[in-house]
């Protein structure tokens, strides 16, 4: 079953307060996604990687085409649907995973974590400890912790922005460069973590420029240029690595 | 889908007070489009105009917009603080959303502000009592709801007050509640206790709340979904991450453009 069908996809932006200037993000973007799958999008910046990621998340508005998007309820066109019902896609099956982390202020890591995970789990406890098991897998200090992420280094927000994005067992993960700024160990174990969703049914779709996490993690690429797709690579050689 | 589109808390259609005396042709001739809420034939000025909205349970709505787009006077004119000119709210705790609240008489409208909804004004004048104790004039809110045990209401009011020293909030357990501007004038750390607060009681209590604010950095933080107005229209309204990274409107591209 395809969990994604992006059809014709295009985004224009129309920047009004600079004369009306009109930037082509997206070109008549094409491809479907299979439910389990982690599909990599690979392309130089500025290639439309992100801002496809987005208009499937909603935080871009698409111009024309539609994304269909296989729901637990029945199927949803993520470009035409209405906000209320992004709103529950977000809190219940899609979780987007931005590059950088965006800090609650004052609210400790752990809490940061887990802020998906206390709308389904009412036991806070379990729900930390859930967190911390995870935290300390990613190698994050023990005295972290409790700490405000705010002053945290890069690396260190990262682990935190990709365990929170997972933590939940999303239905459909959206996630961005989630091995940037990490070592070859903590890499491996983002991986590991991301693959082992997989196993439980979720589909992935990542961006990355890192070639060792593209060749363990994704099932096939989409190559975007100049916001066109270059390139489908098909199914044929699935990358045994597990 | 419409599993939740009819799952509404409160529902706002075409919302309008004009001040002054409009003819036919004032709703025409004013709004973003001629960059005034001022009638060039009758001078009467248009607080807001065509407000259309729906608030969800335990969702917060954030209304952004420039001074004097008439984003107090909405929280206003819900809140019974003003009469409105067209239009109707209905809120769906009061007689399972059938009847206009804004054309209820005044016992039941008073009785409405006093169990159903909160309202923390900008201008703390505006909201408080200042003949009473700041203590007293949490209590107070309490006391019209029905509470009557000194004890508890005591036991409610201070631990409010120790929470954000902040002695404008008066907070209960009603189904919505209108923020007008609560972050203003206060320094960081006292708002970020406001708003840790505010979150807490989206959270846990699942209150419905329309947050209207200047700082989009709050918006951001509290709010799934944000209206844009200008001179007294709603001029966008959207998933607020999209507002913010990807306005539609001309002014919201200006608005988020300005952002520090």
């Amino acid at each position: 079953m395809n969990i994604l069908e992006v059809n014709d996809l295009s985004k224009v932006f129309h920047l009004y307060i600079l004369n009306n200037k009109k930037i082509e993000a997206l070109k008549k973007i094409n491809f479907t996604m299979k439910e389990g799958e982690i599909i990599g999008l690979t392309g130089k910046s500025g290639s439309g990687k992100s801002s496809l990621m987005k208009c499937i998340y909603r935080t871009y508005l698409a111009s024309s085409g539609e994304i269909i998007y296989a729901s637990a309820a029945g199927k949803i066109d993520l470009v035409k649907a209405n906000d209320h019902v992004i709103i529950e896609l977000r809190k219940n099956e899609i979780t987007y995973c931005s590059q950088f982390l965006s800090v609650i202020p004052r609210v400790p890591a752990v809490d940061v974590v887990c802020e998906n995970l206390f709308r389904v789990e009412k036991d806070k406890k379990a729900a930390r400890e859930n967190a911390k098991d995870m935290l300390e897998n990613l190698g994050l200090p023990f005295e972290l912790w409790d700490a405000f992420p705010v002053t945290f280094s890069g690396g260190e927000q990262q682990r935190i922005n990709v365990a929170r994005a997972i933590i939940a067992g999303p239905r459909f993960l959206l996630i961005d460069e989630p091995t940037a700024s990490l070592d070859q160990r903590t890499k491996d174990v983002v991986i590991d973590l991301i693959l082992n969703l997989k196993k439980n049914g979720t589909s992935v779709l990542c961006i990355s420029h890192d070639e060792y996490t593209l060749e363990r993690l994704v099932d096939r690429r989409i190559a975007l240029f100049q916001g066109e797709i270059e390139q489908v690579e098909i199914e044929t050689d699935q990358i045994e690595t597990n | 889908m419409s599993r939740n589109d009819d799952n509404w808390l409160l529902r706002v259609r075409n919302l309008t007070k004009i001040y002054g005396e409009p003819n036919d042709k004032t709703l025409s001739l004013t709004g973003p489009l001629f960059n005034s809420n001022i009638c060039p034939e009758t001078d009467s000025i248009v607080a807001c105009a065509e407000i259309d909205f729906d608030l969800y349970p335990g969702e917060v709505l954030g209304i952004v917009g420039e001074s004097g787009s008439g984003k107090s006077t909405v929280v206003k004119l819900l809140y019974f603080d003003m009469e409105k000119t067209l239009g109707g709210a209905w809120l769906r705790p009061y007689t399972n959303g059938l009847s206009n609240i804004l054309e209820e008489s005044n016992q039941k409208k008073r009785f409405i502000r006093n169990n159903l909804m909160g309202m923390v004004y900008q201008n703390p004048r505006d909201g408080l009592n200042f003949r009473f104790s700041s203590g007293g004039n949490i209590a107070e809110k309490l006391i019209m709801a029905g509470q009557m045990h000194v004890g508890d209401i005591r036991a409610r009011a201070s631990d409010l007050l120790n929470k954000t020293e902040v002695p404008v909030q008066r907070m209960d357990d009603r189904p919505s509640l209108f923020l007008d501007e609560v972050t203003t004038g206060l320094d960081v750390s006292v708002q970020a206790r406001v708003l840790d607060l505010i979150r807490e009681l989206q959270q846990d209590l699942g209150i419905a709340m329309i947050v209207v604010s200047h700082d989009l950095s709050v918006i951001r933080m509290l709010t799934d979904r944000t209206l844009v107005m200008k001179d007294g229209r709603i001029v966008e309204s959207g998933l607020t991450d999209q507002i913010l990274q990807d306005p539609q409107h001309a002014y919201s591209q200006l608005l988020v453009s300005s952002l520090l």
